[in-house]
């Protein structure tokens, strides 16, 4: 129980620490921060699409090196990127990745115990890798460089329901809210607990936080309902744009453009 | 018969508007299924007065306001603002509900029941977005909110991140966006640090005296004399007393009997301990 209780806290703590580091970065000076969120939109998810329609390494290979430089010049350190980003797609395409190893027929390259690289195995499980970290590290680089409420509005941008928008922007406001709840519950519960619990304890135990907080949050989003109402929300949201273009962010959406353009043409 | 010797209905209604209490609550009941949070109550509110709803948790007031702001509907008796019964039915007419939003604006006890927007200027922006105002107005509007509340520097800050006391001066500013001529306050010193509190009293101080009106629900008697000029004591969702705050204050069975004063065991610095119903007092240091 107290190991759980314990990788809960952990996790919470380290949400908590992420979202904090991210918005610093994004709040910070650098090269992408100070580019157009709505440009960053549009650049960013088009290298994504170019990625994915790659058909050779050495095009994901030159939009991973941009990537890279980006992240540089936004003063992004590439130990975050490694922990936030690379290592964990790595493990989760790895995992999808490995049995095409072994799978996908074609010419062995290496041969033990009965089981078989082949070269297009390899190949294979080399696309689905090297797309998946640049495509992570291009969206990553968008939500590190910008932060998160400006990330919505420019959404706003490319006619994304403003619903939408609005409860992915509450989302983000209360999953703190949330989490502070359940750190307060778990820190007080971790402090009356002495011993080892039981299994049949154990799932008693986190049933009922669970609900106790599913009551509170639900409690809570009924306060924020008449809070709305009190100020004029009559069941239709409107939001303030305020975006300004400048000369600067047509060059880098131009930049953009012309990378896609390039990485295409490449691989003809 | 008096609305017949005005040609207009419109003069009529406005004259009747400004003759009016700003609130007139009759015999007003409201329940959560058995409990009866708010029990027959029955007061008027003057334009202009400052008023405190005194009483200990669950004692109805945070459901009065609620009530004060159209909230909640009365279950039985009658609110009336300037004169106008509120009622559900009025309330589906737009151009009602945005008027009596405009002017009557509330200030939850839980900042995070309030401060639902990703950042501190889509907070305070949230209210004249719904009234459909100009964008340069809104802009204008929300700029003078936050330098009054001197909160201009937390403009882009997301609100999970602020101190209590800042998260306080947001969710006054969200509200004092809209310029209400009643203002209703659930609680606006809990659970802040002793100079969070007095720049709220400060901030509502010097707000209070531009005519408005202030409606404050509370259980510390420590800010009850710098923020009413009159005040309700509330047990069980009754009233049970009214008066200025130095006789309410000065009745020290009435605010035992409503759980607003305390005992514990305490020193006069001399002699033995002991326990007794008491207030903390504060001094004004040279």
């Amino acid at each position: 129980m107290s190991a759980f209780i314990e990788k809960t806290l952990r996790g919470f703590s380290s949400a908590s620490e992420y979202a904090a580091s991210a918005e610093l970065l994004a709040s910070g000076g650098g090269l992408l921060q100070d580019v157009d969120p709505r440009v960053k939109v549009a650049g960013l998810f088009g290298l994504v699409i170019v990625v994915a329609a790659a058909r050779e390494l050495r095009v994901i290979g030159a939009i991973f090196a941009v990537a890279l430089v980006l992240a540089f010049g936004s003063r992004i350190p590439v130990v975050k990127l490694a922990g936030w980003v690379w290592a964990p797609v790595l493990f989760f395409s790895g995992l999808i990745a490995l049995p095409a190893i072994f799978l996908t027929p074609g010419s062995s390259v290496f041969a033990a115990g009965g089981l078989t690289i082949t070269s297009q195995g390899l190949r294979s499980a080399a696309f689905l890798i090297s797309r998946t970290e640049t495509a992570s590290t291009l969206s990553a680089l968008l939500v590190l460089t910008t932060p998160w409420p400006r990330v919505l509005r420019a959404l706003r941008t490319f006619r994304v329901p403003v619903v939408a928008v609005v409860i992915l922007g509450m989302t983000y406001r209360y999953i703190f809210v949330i989490l502070r709840t359940a750190l307060e519950m778990f820190e007080s519960r971790k402090s009356r607990t002495v011993g080892v619990l039981n299994p049949g304890d154990r799932r008693r135990l986190a049933a009922a936080s669970v609900g106790v907080l599913l009551s509170k949050s639900l409690q809570l989003s009924g306060d924020v309902h008449l809070a709305m109402q009190s100020r004029g929300f009559r069941g239709e949201v409107y939001l303030f744009d305020d975006f300004h273009t400048r000369a600067a962010d047509w060059c880098w959406l131009a930049g953009f453009a012309a990378l896609g353009f390039t990485a295409l043409w490449w691989q003809r | 018969m008096l609305a017949r010797r005005f040609r207009s209905p419109w003069v009529y209604s406005a004259l009747v508007a400004a003759l009016s209490a700003v609130f007139q609550l009759d015999a007003v009941t409201y329940k959560y299924e058995s409990l009866t949070a708010v029990d027959a109550v029955s007061l008027s509110i003057e334009s202009g007065t400052r008023i405190a709803l005194l009483g200990a948790n669950g004692s109805g007031k945070s459901t009065l306001l609620r009530l004060l702001d159209a909230l909640y509907f009365a279950e039985s008796g009658s609110v009336s603002f300037r004169g106008q019964a509120l009622t559900e039915q009025k309330f589906e007419d737009d151009r009602f509900a945005f008027d009596f939003r405009r002017r009557v604006g509330l200030v939850f006890q839980d900042p995070d029941a309030q401060l639902f927007n990703p950042t501190v200027f889509d907070e305070v922006a949230f209210a004249p977005l719904q009234m459909r105002w100009t964008k340069q107005e809104i802009f204008q509007r929300v700029n003078d909110a936050m330098d009054l509340m001197q909160i201009a520097d937390l403009k882009d800050r997301p609100p999970h991140r602020l101190s209590g006391g800042e998260k306080k001066r947001v969710a006054l500013a969200s509200v004092l966006v809209l310029d209400p001529e009643v203002l209703l306050l659930d609680e606006p010193t809990a659970a802040l640090d002793p100079r969070s509190q007095s720049q709220i009293i400060d901030l509502l101080i010097g707000w209070g005296g531009s005519g408005k009106t202030v409606i404050t629900a509370t259980h510390d008697l420590g800010v009850v004399e710098d923020t009413a000029d009159y005040c309700y004591v509330l047990e069980k969702g009754r009233v049970t007393a009214s008066g200025t705050p130095n006789e309410i204050l000065r009745d020290g069975h009435l605010l035992a009997r409503a759980n607003l004063l305390h005992a514990h065991r305490h020193s006069h610095g001399v002699g033995e301990e002991h326990s007794h119903p008491h207030t903390h007092p504060h001094t004004h240091p040279e």
